[in-house]
């Protein structure tokens, strides 16, 4: 199992503002969030790498129906990091309201903030948001 | 592999139940058995399909209990299958597979789920335990979501007007619903108007109520054996000429959200299994959990290009009738989707088709016909191709 950057780990960098993911020795894909195998070619090779948190917003929704313990309107985005990976995170400083298809393709930067868990979570989470540059 | 049949098939009313899973699974599983000719301690094994009985009643390890319920003896095994939305179509392949190899002569397979005891709001956030529980949930995302996501991806892409593609994917649900109205199984048997979808409350930006699919309860069984033992048991047993299976890891490694990749792979190796394309397909039942998972499914299945299908319902292509005619039972949308128990349903659907027995929504001549279920957000793809 390699232990590169681990759950906690990457949990602890986005509390420090910082995104870690791992970096493939065989075929230099960045895996973002860190896991023991490169999610381009499967290598186990990897060193801890931190990324820039600079973005690509690629796509978004609005969350008007959401699950128990969320708050809804909110937008979920995805975007392709400056460093390759995509992520997935929260689109926040924008009146869901307002969004619309013009986002795609808008730069972004990437923080993050605390998501209480529930029940079922294994506990608060720091989970990704996007801020349009 | 040796050939593999299908004989007996089965499915409850699909919406709105007060009966158990156990209740409903056993009604399901009945019929199949009876429709088979066969008692159920011929049965060798039980693959059974649930996802949320956990939540649903506080039972998890239903299958031991789905194998009682129908009376199988002791010693023929009974395993859960947990696949998402995908979940009966994995186990039907499971045990098509299994028969194929000759551990097993003849099974059951199939599936039941009682989401609306739950509730909107429980059943939402269990739902939504099938996208990534670390880097996705906590995001809230949803399903709905996830497809509000890959349509916006889509109307970017190809450079399709978002309204045109709301109407066009509108389309679809008038048309799944058209079907739905002609199947006396359906969750909601009744057709709607364009107008009415496009005034929806809206779910998760850009798809409306009646872009989605209900939580439905339900239950399905099919009865799976060796081609020689259908032929003596049945009239016209359904042969599985393929089929397929793939899984994917999360949207963000996924990246194209317009393209199921999982459904690429699965589509090829079934396709390969049963020696045909995509243009001897009479027939399809697929993944309409959303009204642009239809759309992305008829491009991944190589009906059309990609980027071509999302005008198809609306040119009545995919209608009875069409050139190629996409869920005539009504789809997830207006048949339901009770998600333990779908892909068993959609095999009942084909199965019936291809034996001439779907009376007003019978796709005229069907002869080969295909399954395509969608497990979480695009993780799990599962294809059957029947012929008759
Ligand atoms: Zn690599």
């Amino acid at each position: 199992m390699n232990a590169e950057c681990t759950f906690e780990e990457y949990q602890k960098g986005l509390a420090e503002d910082k995104l870690l993911g791992v970096l493939c020795a065989d075929c230099n894909a960045v895996t973002v969030p860190p896991q023991a195998v490169c999610c381009k070619c499967g290598s186990q090779k990897l060193s801890a790498k931190e990324l820039g948190k600079t973005a690509t917003l690629k796509s978004y929704t609005v969350i008007r129906i959401a699950p128990d313990g969320m708050n809804p309107p909110y937008i979920v985005a995805l975007a392709e990091t400056d460093d390759g990976p995509w992520v997935m995170g929260n689109l926040v400083g924008l009146d869901p309201e307002k969004a619309d298809i013009e986002l795609i393709g808008k730069k972004i930067s990437i923080s993050s903030q605390e998501v209480k868990g529930d029940i079922y979570a294994i506990g608060d989470i720091r989970a990704l948001t996007f801020n349009l540059q | 592999m040796r050939e593999v049949a299908i004989l007996g098939v089965a499915m409850t009313k699909f919406g709105n139940s007060e009966r158990t899973n156990m209740e409903m699974f056993a009604e399901a599983g009945l019929e199949a058995i009876n429709n088979s000719n066969i008692e159920a301690k011929e049965l060798e094994a039980l693959f059974f399909g649930n996802c949320l009985g956990t939540f649903e009643e506080g039972q998890m390890h239903m299958a031991a209990f789905a194998h009682s319920a129908l009376g199988m003896r002791m010693s023929a095994p009974s395993t859960r299958f947990e696949g998402a939305c995908a979940t009966a179509t994995v186990a039907v392949r499971h045990a098509a597979l299994l028969v194929g190899a000759g551990v097993y002569d003849m099974v059951i397979a199939g599936g039941a789920e009682r989401t609306t005891a739950m509730g909107t709001p429980l059943a939402t956030r269990t739902f939504a335990m099938g996208c990534q529980a670390q880097y996705e949930t906590p995001l809230g995302i949803t399903f709905p979501g996830v497809f509000g996501m890959a349509a916006h991806m889509y109307s970017k892409k190809y450079g399709i007007p978002i309204k045109e593609l709301k109407r066009n994917m509108a389309e679809v649900s008038v048309k799944n619903h058209f079907h739905g109205a002609k199947n006396p199984k359906a969750h909601f048997k009744k057709e709607i108007s364009v107008e009415k979808v496009l005034s929806g409350a809206f779910i998760a930006d850009p798809l409306q109520l009646l872009d989605c699919c209900p939580f439905s309860d339900g239950a399905a069984a099919v009865v799976v054996a060796s081609a020689d033992k259908a032929k003596q048991l049945v009239d016209k047993p359904i042969y599985i000429a393929g089929t397929g299976q793939a899984a994917a890891g999360p949207l963000y490694h996924q990246q194209d959200l317009t393209r199921v990749i999982a459904r690429e792979v699965s589509m090829k190796g079934a396709y390969k299994q049963a020696g045909i394309g995509p243009q001897d397909i009479d027939v399809c039942e697929l993944h309409d959990c959303f009204t642009i998972a239809e759309i992305m499914a008829i491009e991944s299945m190589g009906f059309y290009e990609f980027g071509k299908g999302y005008d198809a319902a609306a040119k009545g292509e995919t209608r009875l009738g069409g050139k190629i005619v996409v869920n005539p039972s009504g789809g997830l949308k207006s048949k339901g989707h009770p998600i333990g128990a779908t892909g068993a349903a959609q095999v009942t659907e084909i199965v019936e088709q291809l034996r001439g027995e779907s009376g007003s929504r019978q796709v005229e001549g069907a002869k080969i016909g295909l399954v395509d279920t969608l497990g979480g957000d695009f993780g799990t793809v599962c294809n059957i191709i029947l012929r008759s």
